[in-house]
């Protein structure tokens, strides 16, 4: 079993589910974003997922898209990444999952991105705009160096589809909570529970929910049917208002979600 | 099998559908209804109609000989798409997507544009067909084109300045996407050239296919043969994609794409895809691309609004590959300088993207001779572009021509 499954599966035998975190390396600066991460594991975060700024990010509403810009103006460089996921990986025990486009990837060389990922202690990749259709390559890569992939699945997918990814998927699956892209949503859609549960007939065992939670309540209604919560835009704008401390404090708070 | 056979998904290594999930069912639902359509004599008959009675379809040939002296004395043929409702190709594209988007109940269309002239075409046809209309363009591109934003606002759509990323075409089909995703039950995308996630860039290869099929024979009934060579500018490449399609299997005719140099293609300023790029993935397919080390899309640069884009459509990269068509470069002096020529010799303004072909057949008829025909796609007519050529030229109130 791979570190995701085993600290999703830890926290539902706990009798709760896994609180995922999302942000992006390299913003407000390569330094914070590192801090940043460590102190979201420290204030109740149990897994990670660290972003790779993107020029064409069309799955991110306005708070990353602005946050991964200024990433990419300050000159963020797709090495920061595996030195990013190596120095979280140095400070807490945390798994870190590594979420990016998939151009990135394939212009540094698919098994080369694997090799390098792994050797910084990274567990695997959330590929948002690559479907299994066309992960071949990935799929190769992510089995030679022992790393998870996480695959989407949406309100639309048809069932064929979510048993792909169910089949496709390693660590878990990630359920797009509604038909749109990231950012807080003061209701997460009811759509959410339907692909929860269209993946569990589907034979899944390891599904986070994301896009749109941004409270402790909404974590706390996700993990009472998911494995996991997922927030980023909340926590992104956190580190935009306040810096790391602000961050840690609405990490602090979405946690009393999973008790 | 014959090249014009391929319908992708792939185009050698090229295409696919690199995608948010979310959108895949709506790309599945598009591709069946268009294969239904496809073999459907009602939807042809339909499309056809339109083009007849609204279009303005068949588009004529027109020779250009005083131009063509300029052309090594070549004879130069003008597919003039610029004569179409519109005033470029985009609407035989435009007409057959919205035909479809009715067909499958979805009662707002929304569209990226460069130069505003697909633009301007998607908010003709949701004006006809009644349909609400949103339409995103980058904020660079709202400037320079401030008549077509006009235009699309007087025929009732929103038009969208798009201030993310480079505010240029690329920008406007990311938000094009985004609204896609949240709106699907309710939307159809409208994508404006040959690039995008399958089936875009067959379907729209077939939609301009079109040009291609009239051009073949007016060419040939015309010089009672087949010319050496057909010349179009390429941005996504969908005018080229439609007057080339009907030759691809002709081996003896030359399949000549033009991008835009800008500046040169050895400058930092250009947006010579073909020419420059690497293969990878951008906006839902691999292709080539103008992008960095990492990966990131890298901003491209041209005087024409419509060709400033750093993508390109795949099966243009697999002609590229395999060989069947070649891409040259224009810079935008070239295609300034062709776009003036053919005014004053012909009296036609194209638009500046066609500029750029233009300028690739004066080369073209210069390398074949006096015995040389090249086919030259002119895509659309320069009104939109008045403003960027009276301002190169010189031509506003008080001002000396420039004679450059
Ligand atoms: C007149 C004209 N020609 C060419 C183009 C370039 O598009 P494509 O390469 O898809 O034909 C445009 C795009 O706006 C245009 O307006």
């Amino acid at each position: 079993m791979s570190a995701v499954e085993q600290a999703i599966r830890a926290r539902r035998e706990a009798g709760s589910g896994a609180l995922v975190a999302y942000l992006p390396v390299g913003f407000p600066t390569l330094d914070d974003s590192i801090a940043a991460a460590i102190a979201l594991v420290e204030n109740g975060v149990d897994i990670l997922e660290l972003g790779l700024p993107y020029s064409d990010p069309v799955m991110d509403g306005p708070a990353i898209q602005k946050a991964t810009q200024t990433a990419l103006q300050n000159g963020f460089r797709l090495r920061d990444g595996f030195t990013a996921v190596e120095k979280v990986r140095a400070a807490v025990d945390a798994p870190v999952l590594v979420m990016t486009y998939w151009n990135p990837v394939l212009q540094y060389g698919v098994d080369r991105f694997a090799a390098d990922l792994a050797s910084a202690g990274g567990a695997g990749l959330i590929t948002p705009d690559l479907i299994p259709d066309e992960a071949s390559d990935w799929m190769a890569a992510s089995e030679a160096h022992d790393l998870d992939r996480v695959f989407l699945a949406a309100p639309s997918s048809s069932d064929a589809r979510m048993r792909q990814a169910v089949g496709a998927s390693r660590g878990f699956v990630y359920a797009v909570s509604t038909m749109g892209i990231t950012g807080a949503r003061s209701d997460v859609d009811a759509a959410a529970r339907g692909v929860v549960s269209r993946l569990r007939d589907a034979g899944c065992t390891s599904t986070c929910v994301g896009l749109g939670i941004s409270t402790a309540d909404q974590v706390r209604d996700v993990l009472s049917y998911a494995d996991g919560a997922i927030v980023g835009s909340r926590l992104v704008a956190a580190l935009a208002e306040g810096g790391v401390t602000e961050a840690a404090r609405v990490a602090a708070d979405l946690a009393t979600g999973t008790r | 099998m014959t090249l014009r056979d391929v319908v992708g998904p792939y185009f050698g290594t090229f295409g696919g559908r690199f995608v948010p999930e979310s959108l895949i069912a709506a790309l599945d639902e598009l591709d069946a209804a268009y294969q239904a359509a496809r073999v459907d004599p009602d939807f042809a008959a339909e499309l056809a109609e339109l083009h007849r009675t609204y279009t303005g379809r068949p588009s004529i040939i027109t020779e250009a000989p005083r131009f063509a002296e300029h052309a090594g004395g070549a004879r130069i043929l003008l597919k003039r798409e610029d004569l179409n409702h519109t005033g470029s190709h985009k609407i035989n594209n435009v007409l057959g997507q919205a035909l479809l988007a009715k067909r499958l109940g979805k009662t707002r269309l929304i569209a990226e544009t460069g130069a505003g002239q697909h633009g301007v075409a998607s908010a003709t046809a949701a004006a006809l067909f009644g349909m609400e209309c949103v339409v995103y363009m980058g904020a660079v591109d709202t400037e320079r084109q401030a008549l077509n934003v006009a235009r699309m606002k007087l025929l009732g759509a929103e038009v969208v300045a798009v201030q993310t990323g480079s505010r240029t075409l690329k920008d406007a089909i990311n938000d094009a996407m985004r609204d896609w995703v949240a709106n699907v039950d309710t939307t159809h995308y409208l994508l404006g050239t040959v690039a995008g996630p399958h089936p875009f860039p067959t379907m729209v290869r077939d939609f301009h296919a079109v040009i291609g099929t009239e051009a073949r024979e007016q060419v040939r009934e015309l010089t009672g043969r087949l010319p050496d060579a057909v010349a179009a500018c390429v941005g996504g490449g969908s005018n080229a994609m439609g007057i080339f399609h009907a030759f691809l299997d002709d081996e003896s005719v030359r399949l000549v794409g033009l991008e835009a140099a800008g500046d040169g293609v050895d400058t930092p300023h250009h947006a010579a895809t073909i020419s420059k790029g690497r293969p990878g993935v951008l906006h839902g397919a691999r292709s080539l691309m103008l992008q960095d080390d990492d990966g990131q899309t890298m901003e491209s640069h041209s005087i024409s609004a419509g060709l400033d884009y750093p993508g390109v459509g795949p099966e243009h990269a697999w002609l590229a590959d395999i060989g069947r068509a070649e891409y040259r470069g224009v810079t935008d002096a070239e295609a300034m300088s062709a776009l003036r020529l053919l005014s004053r010799t012909e009296g036609i303004i194209p638009a500046i993207e066609t500029a750029h072909a233009l300028h690739g057949a004066l080369e073209l008829g210069k390398e074949l001779g006096p015995e040389g025909i090249v086919l030259v796609s002119l895509s659309g007519r320069g009104d939109k572009d008045m403003e960027t050529a009276a301002r190169y030229f010189r031509l506003l109130d008080g001002e000396t021509e420039d004679a450059r």
